[in-house]
């Protein structure tokens, strides 16, 4: 599973940041309607997060489904832990088990 | 590209058995779907692993003719 160059490069982002999005585009410009959702929904908790551009790299941009074993981007890493995607962190959010997830996790955040 | 949505039906069901599946043409433009799928087959799965299973189903389509699919799986109410 590590054995590529970006495979490595994606265990140590995911080991190095207790929070990692990987999605289109930035934080502050995300380039794609479900990356904008997962990230502005950890803004709004205050999360600390790293935002991964995958665009800037095709090579990341594959890498990181096969990685991850799942084919579409966002992708949200909770210390090293896959959390999941677009879909499941905003059912996540909206029950409240993200905050608990979190909590968990010791993340910082704001209700 | 765009995609039936009984032909995701069709993959959902050959890779899940037992899926019951609804599916909504988000835009009515046939590349915007959402899928509700409830499976006895998810039970003691996590939501992950849950969807892992229906796009594994799909075989690849989300790489390809399926742009965009909001997934919603859980386990039938007994």
């Amino acid at each position: 599973m590590t054995d590529t160059p970006i495979q490595q490069m994606i265990q140590s982002e995911i080991d190095e940041n207790p929070v990692v999005l990987f999605m289109k585009g930035n934080p502050m410009f995300p380039q794609c309607g479900f990356s904008a959702a997962v990230s502005q929904a950890l803004t709004t908790m205050q999360v600390k997060f790293k935002g991964v551009d995958v665009l800037e790299n095709m090579e990341l941009r594959e890498g990181i489904k096969e990685f991850s074993s799942w084919p579409t981007i966002p992708q949200l890493y909770v210390k090293g832990e896959f959390v999941g995607g677009c879909d499941i962190v905003r059912e996540m959010y909206e029950s409240g088990e993200l905050q608990t997830l979190f909590n968990e996790k010791g993340i910082d955040f704001a209700n | 590209m765009a995609m039936e949505a009984a032909e995701i039906e069709r993959l959902i069901k050959k890779g899940i058995p037992d899926a019951k599946v609804t599916i909504e043409d988000l835009r009515g433009d046939g590349d915007h779907y959402a899928a509700y799928v409830t499976s006895d087959l998810f039970s003691g799965k996590s939501r992950v692993q849950q969807h892992q299973m229906v796009y594994k189903a799909l075989e690849g389509s989300m790489d390809g003719p399926l742009h965009a699919l909001a997934l919603q799986t859980s386990v039938p109410e007994k």
